[in-house]
């Protein structure tokens, strides 16, 4: 419950999402669910050259099972609220 | 609230499938459910290669399992018409590791 919390703040910040299959994509974080899965608006594939196969897709839904990281603006995250709930999750959950 | 994430939005557009063998599959999407599996239909695969061009094998009607589904991306049907698939040469994607 958490990240999903975190995750919902963090709508309409630009991220980058890396995959398991190595591949990152850029894009405006447009919503997200229970499951993590996340939706992109304004994507954007990190390396086109090597990955040209979404050249065509400017907003994409990404399963939360294939992320491996979902890398954030510095300033995106307040890292004292943050630390704050995941001890209290740790502690109650 | 920025919940919800559906695939409601990408009913009956053409769409981009990337699955967690590394293939690219390309259709309409259909429906889907909540363990996101989806009906494709038209689909094809696009076949990337650093030796030949793009390939498309047709496929059809297809149900892809949501275990298998990576990426669907919203295809912009002008830009993607006006991709020179036949002169494009990508190493094919590498399958998810969990």
């Amino acid at each position: 419950m958490l990240f999903f919390s975190y995750f919902k703040d963090l709508v309409g910040q630009e991220v980058t999402v890396e995959l398991k299959n190595d591949l990152a994509i850029r894009g405006t974080l447009h919503s997200v669910d229970q499951y993590l899965n996340i939706k992109l608006e304004n994507t954007k594939v990190v390396d086109q050259d090597k990955y040209p196969h979404m050249l065509s897709v400017r907003n994409c839904f990404i399963r939360g099972s294939v992320v491996r990281y979902v890398q954030l603006p510095k300033d995106g995250v307040d890292v004292d609220l943050l630390h704050d709930a995941a001890r209290r999750e740790a502690r109650g959950g | 609230m920025a919940t919800a994430t559906g695939l409601e939005s990408l009913v009956d557009q053409y769409i981009s499938v990337i699955t967690n063998d590394g293939r690219n599959i390309v259709g309409y999407l259909k429906g889907f459910d909540q363990a996101t599996n989806i009906i494709l239909d038209e689909s094809h695969e696009r076949v990337f290669s650093t030796k030949e061009g793009v390939q498309q094998h047709v496929l059809g009607l297809f149900i892809i399992r949501g275990d298998n589904i990576g990426v669907i991306g919203e295809l912009d049907e002008e830009l993607d018409a006006s991709l020179d698939l036949s002169n494009l040469r990508a190493h094919p994607l590498k399958p998810v590791v969990h």
